[in-house]
């Protein structure tokens, strides 16, 4: 068998010529990369075609060198790989693929949390111990608030994210212009989170009685005959309230993932249960719901993840007034505001703590789907 | 044949080695290159000693810069004014350009505070920045990043020609870490001039006759006295801090207030808590603020004054602010041109000197300013000189002619404030018994941009309920050390 493969790849060896023009093409990639990196790098270099015009052409050279740059460095890096010895060419390439996203993971995400992990126990106030910032975190009273918040956002915010997309991506299997229907419902998704806050900041706004509403909500509340509600301020309404917000851009994902998963749901299967005389419900709950088990729990883990990362909301509407606060704005304000390196990481490895379990069930669901190993 | 392929592989690699080192040398050889490139341009536009003033400043490296000694140099600086401000800046520094030939790269950068810092951990700070609050000053200079500039800069012509109190809110330990160089008068209030004399009203000129006023307001059915909002985006509570802070003053005095923000003693000392009481006879004193507790919370600082200028009549009259408020009034807003103005200040709408409370502590004001530090080494004159430039009255009159600028060097002379309000907050401050400084923004960032704000958004939510907690829990949360 190895003999054969020997055999295969001495067979495929190639004359020198095709040799050095592989090298050829190589230098000049990496030559053409370089010069291009060195525009790019330069203040100056672009300047003669004008404010505008340098601008643009600068823009372009970065655009080419991200995207045919990279799938320049593979090909060129493929091919410098194939004139090692034929056993080490199989040994290596896959590390040349991999390697770079191993690499960028490596230097932007694994080493900066390790720093985290030991910054949160190292910067500590002189005399104290290394646990001091997780026991601040803890004992002090506005994160208990955050924490407590973090906990309602996690009950209710990837449920109902879930069970409003579940209904929709049900329903709208039937709706004859489906893709328009699942558009609306996911648009919210691709307004960023800060965008998403000033929207329900307005739907929220209040205004002292007797003056204009501008707030859609409060204008039905006063239509009604009713007294404004301050949403944002009336505890615990405003927790709610922005979990609201929250869901309304969760709710395009949960449909757009679980409609697909409902989509894949045999149709013999549907349709024995109706001949065994199933009813609509009853056909959504005992086969279609057991078919697609895989995908509501990553849509609900993911929805658990990105409800423990919750910050855009709560900072563009309250900053966390009104015990409103969580636990990611918390850090933003004690690291960018306050400069409490310390107690910002520690929080930082507390939500890192609380994420894993989740990842642990998605990791297993998917394992159980058969995908990963 | 084989073999070879190692050899091929090996000069490839060496290639991509000198491509890559060749990048560092040519790099360095590009930035010598464009330097001197702007040096012989710059000289070539600019005669040596142009501005003519050379050597009478009394400032070592200023008058150096003004014979033409540092042309061609380049000092990039950074403040948060932008647009207008720009402008302004700008117009200040043009002289300075004139005369020296040193190019200066000034920056308005938006989310300013943010800004700067990422530029400074990112290893980029500018040669010289403007900051607002003395206590990021100081962390900055515990960091470490900033030059104490106490070594050149004539700290004593400083220390006299300011007013009292600014340059030892520059200092830390023996060093010099930043030049005040404007600075805001925050103890005013402004009211709607015309209806104002039409109901026949005056101005207050002590704490009971305003209270007094704020009464015959609610009783005359002239709507609520008082226009209060402390909503901030990310800053909520500010406007609350001010109002305790100036009270404090009135009450305590300012050696006690300069006590409190050092926390020499407890943020909730019974002086604080008295002083928060008197507040809360204004703030949560039925019908005396529009709309309520709610309203103070929900309402924008940008929006506060909407009520005053409502076309049926001042719905609400007072609204303590700085001077700069005007720009956000309805009318004003978004319109460039101050002559165009719905509701030009000093014609629908003047101020009067919010009044003292206890008359053995007079009449104190209470504002705050920006200062300029140094990020680079002090090894370049031509950055030095710039900070001393700034430090002089030309160094900012282009700005006070223009308007919306208060030096805090004495040594301007009176008549450049031709602009209203400086006009009439000049004299505020000149007559001042003491000056305390935005204690807020002294006070560590976790009270004084955090706890303290935090804690009174929750005292007008309570409606002023709890004082005693709430105050008790931001003592508790000052940070140790």
């Amino acid at each position: 068998m190895a003999e054969a493969v020997e055999a295969r790849l001495e067979a495929n060896r190639r004359p020198a010529l095709s040799i050095i023009r592989d090298l050829a093409i190589a230098v000049a990639v990496i030559v053409l990369i370089w010069l291009g990196l060195r525009v790019l790098r330069s203040e100056t270099a672009l300047d003669a075609l004008g404010p505008l015009a340098g601008k643009l052409v600068q823009a372009l050279i970065g655009i080419v060198l991200g995207v045919v740059g990279i799938w320049a460095l593979f090909v060129v890096g493929n091919s410098l790989v194939e004139l090692l010895p034929a056993r080490a060419t199989t040994f290596v390439r896959p590390y040349l693929f991999v390697g770079p996203a191993i690499a960028v993971v490596s230097i932007f995400l694994v080493a900066p949390a390790i720093g985290t992990i030991i910054q949160s126990f190292t910067e500590v106030p002189e005399g104290e111990g290394p646990l001091y910032n997780y026991a601040q975190a803890f004992t002090d009273p506005a994160l208990q608030v955050a924490l407590r918040n973090n906990a309602i956002w996690l009950v209710l915010a990837p449920a109902g994210s879930l069970l409003i997309g579940l209904a929709f991506a049900g329903l709208v299997d039937r709706v004859k212009r489906e893709s328009f229907a699942k558009a609306f419902i996911f648009l919210p998704l691709c307004i960023s989170g800060a965008g998403v806050a000033v929207i329900w900041r307005f739907i929220y706004e209040w205004r002292p009685p007797g003056q204009p509403q501008i707030g859609i909500l409060n204008a039905f509340v006063t239509a009604l005959g009713g007294e404004p509600v301050p949403w944002l301020q009336e505890i615990p309404v405003n927790t709610l309230a922005l979990i609201v917000a929250f869901i309304w851009i969760q709710t395009g994902f949960a449909m757009v993932i679980l409609s697909a998963a409902i989509k894949g749901v045999p149709i013999e299967l549907m349709e024995a249960a109706r001949i065994d005389g199933a009813g609509e419900l009853q056909t959504f709950l005992r086969v279609v719901m057991p078919s697609i088990r895989g995908s509501v729990i990553t849509v609900f883990t993911l929805s658990a993840i990105a409800v423990l990362k919750v910050f855009d909301i709560v900072y563009v509407t309250t900053n966390g007034n009104f015990q409103t606060d969580v636990i990611a704005n918390r850090m933003f304000n004690e690291m960018f505001r306050f400069r409490n390196f310390g107690f910002a990481t520690a929080l930082a490895v507390i939500l890192l703590v609380a994420v894993v379990p989740i990842i642990v069930i998605n990791v297993r669901n998917l394992r159980r789907q058969g995908i990963g190993a | 044949m084989r073999k070879y392929r190692w050899l091929w592989l090996a000069v490839a690699m060496a290639m991509v080695v000198a491509a890559c080192g060749g990048d560092g040398g040519d790099g360095a050889t590009t930035t010598a290159g464009d330097g001197a490139a702007t040096t012989a341009g710059d000289g070539a536009t600019t005669t040596a000693g142009e501005g003519g003033a050379a050597g009478d400043t009394g400032y070592e490296h200023l008058d150096r810069a003004m014979a033409g000694e540092f042309e061609g140099t380049t000092v990039d600086i950074v403040a948060q004014w932008v647009e207008g401000e720009e402008e302004n800046f700008n117009a200040v520094l043009d002289p300075f350009r004139e005369a020296t030939g040193i190019d200066v790269q000034y920056e308005g950068l938006p989310d300013y505070e943010l800004a700067l810092q990422t530029r400074v951990d990112g290893n980029d700070a500018p040669d010289l920045a403007q900051i607002a609050q003395p206590g990021k000053m100081a962390s900055y200079a515990a960091d470490g990043v900033l030059v104490d500039i106490s070594g050149w800069f004539d700290v004593d012509r400083l220390r006299e020609e300011q007013v009292e109190g600014f340059v030892d809110l520059t200092q830390v330990d023996d060093g010099v870490y930043g030049v005040y160089y404007k600075t805001d008068v925050k103890s005013i209030v402004w009211y709607p001039v015309a209806p104002f004399e039409e109901a026949g009203y005056t101005i207050p000129t002590t704490w009971d006759e305003m209270t007094a006023l704020s009464d015959q307001i609610i009783a005359d059915g002239n709507g609520n006295p008082w226009c209060i909002g402390i909503e901030s985006e990310a800053a909520d509570g500010w406007v609350a801090t001010d109002w305790l802070e100036d009270i404090v003053l009135r009450t305590a005095g300012v050696d006690f207030y300069n006590q409190w923000w050092k926390h020499e003693v407890p943020f909730n000392s019974p002086e604080v808590l008295a002083a928060a009481d008197q507040m809360a006879a204004i703030w949560f004193a039925p019908d005396y603020v529009y709309g309520g507790n709610t309203a103070i919370n929900a309402t924008n600082i940008r929006d506060v004054a909407n009520p005053m200028f409502d076309a049926a009549g001042p719905q609400c009259w007072f609204q303590k602010q700085a001077s700069w408020i005007p720009e956000f009034w309805p009318g004003n807003r978004d319109v460039a041109d101050r002559e165009a103005w719905a509701n030009p200040p000093g014609e629908a709408s003047s101020f009067f000197y919010l009044p003292g409370i206890d008359p053995a502590v007079g009449n104190p004001v209470l504002g705050a300013g920006d200062m300029f530090v140094m990020f680079t080494d002090g090894d370049r004159p031509e950055v030095r000189a710039l900070l001393e430039y700034l430090a002089t009255p030309q160094g900012a009159q282009a700005w006070i002619e223009i308007g919306g600028f208060i030096s805090p060097n004495t040594t301007v002379p009176t008549e450049w404030y031709t602009t209203y309000p400086n006009t009439d907050l000049v004299p505020i401050l000149n007559n001042a018994d003491a000056f305390g400084f935005d204690a807020s923004d002294l006070m560590p960032a976790e009270v004084g941009a955090g706890s303290f704000w935090t804690g009174m958004v929750d005292w007008v939510a309570a409606n002023g309920e709890g004082t005693e907690e709430i105050f008790q829990s931001i003592e508790d949360g000052w940070p140790a050390g």
